[in-house]
């Protein structure tokens, strides 16, 4: 399972694609479950790119539970996240309430 | 200190113009991200995992309190309050908004700073000793040697597009604490049997996944050939290194695939062809350069002996600090202090808004306005009288960085790891925390001496980890992060690489087996004047390996 993932261009925000848009949080990313999804999302990041929305595009492997898309790998969990040694920054240090929005 | 000229002035003032204008460019779409990421690397700015990065250059790690207290302006009003100071005397600031970088490049413009060449194939930020210009063992100050590098290399269009980056380091003392045998160009500031001023020149030192010790290629070259010879130098890199292969660019493999004699020979002859003409540094040049950094006017203070011995009679933890974080000064009556922003369970070198703000404002009342961030990543004070160190020493406690750790193994370097970095492979800051959590009692860390723990979160090697007594270096293997130990690297006079001593440890290994490193050498050092270094050197690895891996081989 793949989910989409950049960069903001104006602040260099992380960003995933979900329904039809760029969201702050991974949670509910849009996840492809197979190659023509993949090829989907890639389709997507390359023209978001081209329009300048976004910068750095990459398919990254996920595992969904309980609903919510969890990055495979520690980098991609510390993106999603925020730095490991610091709660109060990054997506992690948002009210519960504001990452569900 | 260097002040900017009008020329300076201008040059950065129109840099600014140019990349604010390329910045608004590409945020109207009107550049692709291909055409405006050399831009923006030429301008410091990095992307990173969270966001977009600045890397700020403090020349040859000098600042005054009106730049400090900039750094600190920008954190609190761009960033996310706080800075982290690098290995090579920077600052970089981990969340700015692509749209704010022209509005804080105009702020550091207005304190004559810059992030020019801070990133890219070029030459880069200059470092020095950090103590320079107030070192007891110092046989003169290297910074306005460092300044007119500065100058000779900025947007040199020779030199702006080599097959990679190029680092430069300059000592004034025999004691080398600016690492310059780990360097491409390492420049040790001396006198000859004539009393004149004039440089050993090293060649081809570096660290990243080739650590080689740079080779001394001359033993005294006169001052006023210093540009001459360096840009013989660079033409020979620049020839012949390697622009195929990423890996093998830098000017070490060069030398070290080419051969010290060769290398000198081609060196020299390049030389030959440079030294008379237009390079040669003009005496009065020199002397006009060296005039912006003349020492501040120091004041005999000799109520600085008993005042010192009275405070520390009063104060057990000021005596500590004061034995660790203060040392001798060409003056007497002076000191200079380091301020440790290696806090224990702190990320090291990072500082808060609030904390530049007050250190700023300590430098300006107690030492002649200026500071330095060393290559260790603290912050030091250069010229604080004596008699005031108690004063500074109050006011550090106040805003949490008097931990009196310098040169102790909680004073650790490490890079910003994976945390941040979209390089690294592993964490590093977190690792520091719990050695430095583990470490906690400075009794403790007393007891164990000098101890230079160093870690890099991946092969790059910006947390200089093959010259730590104890380096740690943080990989991915198999999804997991796991951390290689290197024991007896060094990066001073006696440079040396260290040895990897065994497997590696996962996260949760990793402090228990350097713990065991440090009670090894605390079981087997000859007595307490014996540093782990010197007692590695004499026993080698097998103690250490035997203490960390016995237990495997019997059980396997």
């Amino acid at each position: 399972m793949k989910v989409l993932t950049a960069n903001r261009l104006t602040d260099g925000e992380a960003v995933w694609y979900a329904n039809g848009g760029w969201a702050e949080i991974i949670d509910h990313a849009d996840v492809a479950h197979d190659k023509a999804a993949e090829d989907r999302l890639e389709a997507i990041g390359a023209t978001a790119y081209a329009n300048n929305e976004v910068v750095d595009i990459n398919l990254i492997d996920v595992t969904v539970a309980n609903g919510v898309v969890e990055p495979v790998r520690l980098r991609e969990k510390i993106r999603a996240a925020g730095p490991t040694n610091r709660s109060d920054l990054g997506k992690q240090a948002r009210p519960v309430a504001a990452r569900a929005a | 200190m260097y002040r900017y000229d009008e020329f300076d002035h201008d040059f950065v003032q129109a840099r600014v113009a140019e990349f604010s204008d390329q910045v608004t460019r590409r945020l109207a779409g009107e550049i692709t991200e291909d055409q405006f990421r050399p831009l923006r690397l030429m301008n410091g700015v990095y992307l990173q995992l969270h966001a977009y990065m600045l890397r700020i250059a403090v020349p040859y790690g000098t600042l005054n309190s009106k730049q400090l207290r900039m750094l600190g302006h920008i954190a609190r009003k761009y960033d996310k309050g706080y800075g982290h100071f690098t290995t090579r005397q920077n600052i970089q600031f981990n969340w700015p908004a692509l749209s704010d970088i022209p509005a804080i490049l105009a702020d550091l413009a207005s304190v004559e700073m810059h992030a020019i060449q801070t990133s890219g194939n070029c030459i880069r930020n200059v470092t020095a000793d950090h103590f320079a210009g107030a070192a007891a063992d110092e046989v003169a100050d290297p910074r306005p040697y460092a300044e007119i590098l500065r100058q000779w290399s900025s947007v040199h269009p020779e030199f702006s597009f080599l097959p990679r980056k190029f680092k430069i380091a300059v000592t004034g003392a025999e004691r080398d604490r600016a690492a310059i045998q780990t360097h491409d160009i390492g420049l040790h500031l001396k006198k000859n049997a004539a009393g004149e001023l004039g440089f050993a020149v090293y060649v081809g030192g570096g660290q990243g996944r080739t650590p080689m010790i740079a080779k001394k290629i001359r033993d005294f070259l006169p001052e006023a050939d210093l540009l001459s010879y360096c840009t013989a130098i660079l033409r020979v890199y620049n020839l012949y290194g390697r622009r195929d292969n990423k890996y093998k660019a830098r000017v070490k493999i060069l030398v070290h695939e080419t051969g010290v004699e060769e290398i000198t020979r081609q060196v020299e002859a390049e030389w030959q062809e440079l030294k008379d003409a237009d390079l040669k540094l003009p005496e009065a040049d020199i002397r006009a350069i060296d005039a912006y950094f003349a020492p501040p006017a120091l004041t005999d203070r000799p109520e600085g002996d008993e005042a010192v011995k009275l405070a520390r009679l009063d104060s057990k933890s000021f005596s500590e600090w004061l034995d660790q974080n203060v040392v001798t000064h060409r003056h007497p009556d002076y000191a200079a202090v380091t301020i440790s922003l290696k806090g224990i369970g702190e990320a090291p070198g990072d500082a808060s808004d609030s904390q530049m703000e007050a250190v700023a404002d300590l430098a300006e009342k107690y030492a002649f306005d200026e500071l330095r961030v060393s290559h260790e990543q603290n912050l030091i004070l250069p010229h604080v009288a004596r008699a005031d160190l108690k004063a500074v020493y109050d006011a550090l406690v106040d805003i949490g960085l008097a931990t009196a750790n310098s040169n102790l193994i909680s004073d650790i370097i490490s890079c910003p790891g994976l945390d941040y970095c979209a390089l690294a492979t592993a964490r590093s800051i977190p690792v520091a925390q719990e050695i430095s959590l583990r470490f906690a009692s400075l009794e403790r860390q007393r007891e164990i001496g000098e101890l230079k723990l160093k870690i890099s979160g991946c092969i790059n090697a910006c947390g200089h980890h093959h010259v730590g007594h104890i380096g740690i270096l943080g990989v991915e293997k198999k999804g997991a992060e796991l951390y290689q130990v290197t024991l007896g690297g060094s990066a001073d006079e006696n440079t040396s690489v260290g040895e990897i001593i065994g497997r590696g440890f996962s996260s949760a290994e990793i402090t228990d087996a350097i713990e065991q490193i440090v009670e090894t050498y605390l079981g087997l050092r000859l007595d307490r004047n014996e540093k782990f270094i010197d007692a590695y050197r004499r026993v080698g690895p097998a103690p250490f390996k035997e203490a960390l891996y016995a237990g495997e081989a019997k059980a396997a």
